[in-house]
């Protein structure tokens, strides 16, 4: 017992209480949150303050119907079985009505399969698996950001205008490089059916042979490069590269490698030219993303990340669909989510009832440097309802519906 | 020739950062006789310390001071743990520091989180050395031209110091016998942290040097580790021309694997190192091991005796007790105690490896992953029903530990050991890359208990019967005939043969068995958990194992479980903290110095003083 109030004791200690700025009369809603906090610090930090910010800002409005929302932030340490306990834990002990969280699509499927089985509602917001929502989605699953297939879709159809006819792929060696290909090559050959892949390179994931994958590409001569390295491995890459003239004269496709959390570390030496998805903070001067932008710096004294987006519609999304549901119970917030529609800074998001995927979508742009710093020039948002499949592939791809 | 010729460089540049860490972890190996664990780290600190002082020391002269005072900072802090930590645990059973080196890993991730930000760090380009020049029209980095000249220069200076100073000798004599170097008068603590702070500043200067070929990560401690394991074993333990022929070795294999094999980056490494230990069992140029007591170092231990009554009524009330949890337990003191249970039978399959056969394994994964999986697929792929995949689970795991036995048991004691790590990752790699067989890193989900065991009480009890027997399993075969062949084939193998012992049958029964005894444990993972991922497979499942088996005591009959138990429990609750691994880190390194017998065995110690 003793255990039991000390960890309890510990537990708030580390979740942030709402700060109820208006008086407010009800008990806290809490929301569950899972997440890698410390083993992939640099994106889930941002994630995580964005978070909170929306949270805040949904308690000042006086919250749902007077109740504060209150979130509780896990680590899981990036391993699946510890994020299930964790689950069961803040539904069945801390009293949560829902759960949301995880970046690494693993941990991601995870909790998914046992909000199915369970009934627990579970809203993936980072992980980018096409299997969260597709081969293994299931009713209680619902994914917000745009998924591996809609950010390599959008790619291909830049690729598609471009002459380039001969592709090289250079993924990491998993699940999420082995999605990011094939959809790229899927989409890519429907829009110009003359293109051949000449080469695909696999290196293993933060563990990348820089100089040698470079090498391997060079040989192959293609005309466009298709990249799916991130974080460490895409330093490396750019750098080796760009040294070896790898990139001089071919168009390059960037898979995130303009979202800030990628783009940043690189500096001066971000590459130029690339197409790419990611996130433009510093550039916006429409209305809702750029107030975003300039609360999200008073309130943290740092600039945005992709992450504080994500996090941000996250919360934006809870708060809507507890608003939408007619009680606390599962099944009816499961029914607000189905078809919900939540306004963000990117503007309009619906929660599609076909798969319970988000329409959130990205940006695509060009990289430049400038002011010693990369940066994405030329970029629009697409909006990711335009890059999903016709619902009849959709449903093929989704049998548990 | 052009373009392969451009290959071999690249394998060459790359073998400089990786020679530089494995000729620190051989070094330190070959002295100390520890396996440090914390080797990744210390070649982390180099490149975060390196780049700082890049920061604040301009042109080129400030680059390569700033290598250079990473690697004499990093050796610095490799001596302070060594004289802080590590002199402490000299007595303890061989192998145990690495229990300690474990906690200084957790220590140094969430310190270097704290104090460089989680953000990744662009290594600074070298002065000068920007851009590439041209050989037979290939293009070749400059620093890369760097890196292979630094490396061999590196290398010589090693190979000075060794042979032609008295540190060296003492070094080479205590690699030899460090006992008879005791026992000439040479003051051995100071050897050993010179050795320790010398290895150490090899792996900062790893990481400083390869700071413009990338950058510094919070990651990169893990990412390298392997690597420099496989090398340190392919080059034989504790040579350091073995440690810069295999570091090339891999390099340029790596390279072309690259080139002509793009999927096999994830296994190949492992497939050359199998391949070495099955020609050459004690890597290219190692020798044979000399002290080859694995675990069974320090004061004789006591036979072992039956329980009397007293504790066996009371082993069987607390089992009533455990077992009755479900009336008075929350939901989740279930689920959180049916996680603990799969986790002790987990440890005690180890703890039964290491305690009574004396084999140190370091891919013992391989068969709890290995059970897990095979119970996941037959449900998978093969409808079978629960009852029948956690009888296979078993099964299949004990059948893998009789095929990775036959070959890993070749070698012995810190070969063995790292031989099951290299089938282990082959095994990882196998699933990560079996595509829609296995769901690669993407695993398989919504593998769930029969409707019978559904509700959560009642898939506990079912845990709880079978990891309880399988526990008990373990204790009877060590207390049966099996169980005192074993351990005398581990004290004193030659004699045990003379006796009419088959050493080996007797090993490989062992491995088998606790293998298979994992693999009951994975396969109730995945029914625990409904998925399972290739992380179950994964070296750091083969080190939590490894560490709690430490810290609960091997030299006792009970630290397998215990162990378990008091980590599962206690990362389970530390997780709550924001930094939490700061403070496991710490609980490790203090549980390590206080209670070098670990936990169970210190328990027992305090008790036999208490009594007399």
């Amino acid at each position: 017992m003793l255990r039991r109030t000390f960890a309890a004791l510990t537990v708030s200690a580390i979740s942030t209480i709402a700060a109820p700025l208006v008086a407010q009369d009800g008990e806290a809603i809490r929301i569950g949150e899972i997440n890698h906090f410390k083993r992939m610090a640099a994106f889930a930090e941002p994630y995580r303050k964005g978070y909170e910010m929306a949270v805040e800002e949904v308690n000042a409005a006086g919250g749902i119907d007077g109740r504060p929302i209150e979130v509780i932030f896990r680590d899981d340490q990036g391993e699946p079985g510890e994020a299930i306990r964790i689950a069961e834990e803040l539904m069945t002990r801390e009293g949560t009505v829902m759960i949301t969280g995880s970046i690494l699509s693993n941990v991601g499927l995870a909790i998914s399969s046992l909000a199915d089985r369970q009934g627990w509602v579970y809203l993936a917001s980072e992980p980018l698996a096409d299997a969260l929502v597709w081969s293994e989605g299931n009713p209680w699953t619902f994914r917000l950001r745009a998924s591996t297939y809609m950010q390599a879709a959008m790619l291909a159809e830049e690729a598609a205008k471009t002459d380039a006819i001969r592709y090289a792929t250079i993924a990491p060696n998993y699940a999420y490089g082995n999605d990011a290909v094939a959809a790229f090559k899927e989409v890519l050959t429907e829009l110009k059916p003359e293109v051949e892949f000449v080469v695909e390179q696999w290196p293993q994931l933060f563990q990348i042979d820089a100089g040698a994958e470079v090498q391997a590409l060079e040989r192959a001569k293609p005309d466009a490069i298709y990249n799916v390295t991130f974080g460490p491995d895409l330093a490396k890459f750019v750098r080796e590269g760009g040294d070896r003239g790898l990139f001089d004269g071919r168009e390059v496709f960037g898979l995130l490698s303009g979202e800030p959390e990628y783009l940043e570390p690189l500096g001066p030496e971000a590459p130029e030219g690339w197409v790419v998805t990611g996130y433009p903070w510093y550039a916006f001067d429409d209305r809702p993303n750029a107030e975003f932008v300039s609360a999200y710096e008073t309130r943290w004294d740092e600039t945005p990340k992709n992450g504080s987006l994500v996090g941000y519609m996250t919360g934006l999304s809870v708060a809507a669909a507890l608003r939408e549901a007619d009680s606390l119970e599962p099944d009816a917030i499961r029914a607000a989510f189905e078809g919900l529609s939540v306004t963000g800074p990117v503007g309009e998001v619906i929660y599609r009832e076909i798969d319970n995927q988000a329409t959130m979508g990205a940006f695509v742009g060009t990289t430049a440097v400038e002011d010693g710093q990369g940066v994405m020039v030329d970029w629009s948002y697409r909006d990711g309802a335009d890059y999903l499949p016709d619902d009849e592939t959709v449903s093929e791809r989704r049998p548990s519906e | 020739m052009g373009p392969i010729l451009a290959q071999i460089l690249t394998g060459l540049a790359n073998a400089g950062a990786l020679f530089m860490v494995a000729s620190g972890l051989s070094l330190i190996f070959g002295v100390t006789r520890i396996v440090n664990f914390a080797h990744g780290s210390f070649y982390m600190l180099g490149a975060y310390i390196g780049w700082t002082l890049m920061q604040v020391l301009p042109g080129s002269f400030g680059f390569w001071s700033a290598i250079l005072l990473a690697g004499i900072a990093v050796g610095a802090i490799g001596a302070f743990v060594e004289i802080v930590i590590l002199r402490r645990v000299y007595a303890a059973p061989e192998l145990f520091q690495l229990v300690a080196t474990f906690g200084v890993i957790l220590i140094v991730q969430d310190l270097a989180l704290m104090i460089w930000g989680p953000q990744d760090l662009l290594g600074p380009r070298a002065p000068g050395l920007r851009g590439v020049v041209r050989i037979l029209g290939e293009p070749v980095p400059k620093y890369d031209l760097a890196l292979i000249a630094i490396t061999p220069l590196v290398a010589l200076a090693l190979w000075a110091l060794i042979t032609r100073t008295r540190f060296g000798i003492l070094v080479r004599a205590a690699t030899q016998d460090r006992e008879m170097v005791g026992a000439l008068g040479v003051n051995q603590r100071w050897l050993f942290t010179g050795t320790f702070a010398l290895g150490c500043a090899l792996a900062g200067l790893g990481g400083a040097l390869q700071l413009p070929k990338g950058g510094a990560d919070l990651l990169m401690d893990f990412t390298i580790l392997t690597s420099v394991f496989v090398v340190v074993v392919v080059g034989g333990m504790g040579s350091l021309p073995g440690a810069y022929l295999a570091s090339v070795l891999i390099s340029v294999v790596g390279v072309f694997g690259v080139t002509f094999l793009p999927q096999s980056t994830l296994a190949l490494t492992f497939v050359v190192m199998v391949a070495v230990l099955m020609w050459r069992p004690f890597g290219l140029l190692g020798r044979e091991e000399v002290a080859g007591e694995m675990g069974q170092v320090g004061p004789p231990e006591d036979p072992i005796r039956p329980a009397g009554w007293p504790v066996r009524v009371g082993v069987a009330l607390a089992l009533v007790v455990l077992a009755a949890l479900p009336l008075y337990g929350s939901g989740f003191a279930v689920i959180l105690a049916t996680d603990i249970l799969i986790f002790c039978l987990f440890a005690a399959s180890l703890h039964f490896l290491l305690g009574q056969a004396g084999l140190v394994s370091f891919g013992h994964a391989a068969f709890y992953g290995g059970g897990a999986y095979a119970a996941a697929l037959l449900v998978r792929h093969a409808g079978a029903p629960m009852e029948l995949a956690l009888l296979l689970a078993p099964l299949s795991a004990g059948l893998l530990a009789l095929g990775i036995g036959f070959v890993a048991l070749r070698a012995s004691g810190v070969y063995f050991a790292m031989l099951t790590l290299a089938f282990a990752q082959l095994l990882w790699s196998l699933v990560w890359q079996g595509g829609a067989f296995t769901g690669g890193s993407d695993g398989l989900v919504g593998i769930w208990p029969a409707r019978w065991a559904d509700p959560n009480a009642i898939f506990y009890l079912l845990t709880f019967a079978l990891c309880v027997g399988g526990i008990l399993m373990l204790r009877h075969a060590a207390h049966a005939p099996f169980g005192y062949a074993l351990r005398a084939a581990r004290d004193n193998a030659p004699r045990a043969a003379a006796s009419g012992l088959d050493v080996r049958r007797l090993q490989w029964a062992a491995f088998t068995f606790a293998g298979a005894m994992a693999g009951l444990a994975g396969g109730l993972f995945v029914f625990a958990k409904g998925s399972v991922f290739p992380n179950e497979l994964e070296i750091a499942r083969s080190f939590d194992a490894l560490i709690v088996v430490f810290l609960g005591g091997v030299k006792t009959l009970s630290g397998g479980w215990v162990g378990g138990a008091v980590f599962e429990a206690g990362v389970d609750w530390l997780t709550r903290f924001e930094y939490w691994r700061l403070t496991l880190g710490l609980v490790v390194l203090f549980i390590v110095t206080i209670a070098p017998q670990g936990i169970v065995g210190t328990a027992r110690a305090f008790w036999a003083r208490v009594q007399r």
